[in-house]
């Protein structure tokens, strides 16, 4: 019964509503923690997408640079800002786990169809057909798109730049 | 491609990045902004995936590592320019910098 309803469609409508849903609400959120966490769900509905659509090297780097890397910046950048009066004030009452419901309920979502992808045989084998590997997207970056990769590490190393000038302390005001 | 076709996922990028637009032109707190703006990137990404595997070649992933590394130095910058202005004004509402002249 479970084998009818469980289509690669259908699994990929179902990850991109949750997609939908979680970036809805960071965009709509009040309290920065939470908004952060349904972005977390949101990339991890967009990583789960991917998986279907045949690239699941992309969807590795989505899981591990996006929602490891950025978003722990993130939150690294929240915690210094230490949630400013406007957003707690207005925010509800610590409800124990009543906050993370939604983002919970989304991500449990997400588990289950992993399950199910990874459980159905048949699905399996054809998602196996037509997967591009990360041989070829390795042979692609090192060699038509050579440029492109050189210009990126620029742009890092620019991004570093930027990030230790700008984070600094400032000689003028004194001390840190 | 599978069986999923590109109008679909176009139409999931579409969405996604409506989003994110909203959320970049409505909202008023910056940290908001910037996540918004990490939104908007990562429909871009849905899209060329999609593209990517719909003809059956790795351009569409490497396009994606490439705005991989966007969003990544993106988020650095714009996040070191939010903790300046936490610092100057106590505050991360975006009007404050409309004082900026010159």
């Amino acid at each position: 019964m479970l084998a009818n309803l469980a289509s690669i469609d259908s699994l990929f409508y179902l990850s991109g509503l949750v997609a939908v849903i979680a970036s809805l609400k960071v965009v709509t959120g009040n309290n920065t923690v939470h908004a952060l966490l349904y972005l977390v769900v949101s990339l991890l509905a967009v990583a789960v997408c991917f998986y279907l659509m045949g690239a699941p090297f992309a969807a590795g780097l989505e899981v591990i640079v996006y929602a490891g890397a950025i978003l722990v910046l993130f939150v690294f950048a929240v915690l210094m800002f230490g949630l400013g009066k406007d957003e707690t004030t207005h925010a509800p009452q610590n409800k124990g786990l009543a906050n993370m419901f939604g983002a919970m309920t989304l991500a449990f979502a997400l588990l289950i169809e992993m399950v199910i992808i990874i459980n159905n045989g048949d699905m399996q084998q054809s998602l196996q057909a037509d997967v591009i590997d990360s041989k070829a997207v390795g042979i692609m970056l090192y060699g038509p798109y050579l440029l492109a990769v050189e210009i990126a590490s620029f742009l890092l190393l620019a991004g570093l730049l930027a990030g230790y000038h700008y984070a600094k302390p400032d000689i003028s005001e004194g001390q840190l | 491609m599978t069986s999923i076709p590109l109008f679909h996922v176009l139409i999931l990028s579409s969405l996604l990045f409506a989003i994110g637009f909203v959320g970049v032109v409505a909202r008023k707190n910056t940290l908001f902004i910037l996540m918004s703006l990490e939104v908007m990137l990562n429909a871009i990404g849905v899209a060329f995936i999609g593209a990517g595997s719909v003809w059956q070649q790795a351009d569409g992933q490497v396009m994606f590592i490439l705005i991989l590394t966007l969003a990544a130095v993106e988020a650095a910058v714009g996040l070191a320019l939010l903790i300046r202005m936490q610092k100057k004004y106590r505050s991360l509402d975006i009007d404050l910098l409309s004082q900026m002249k010159g």
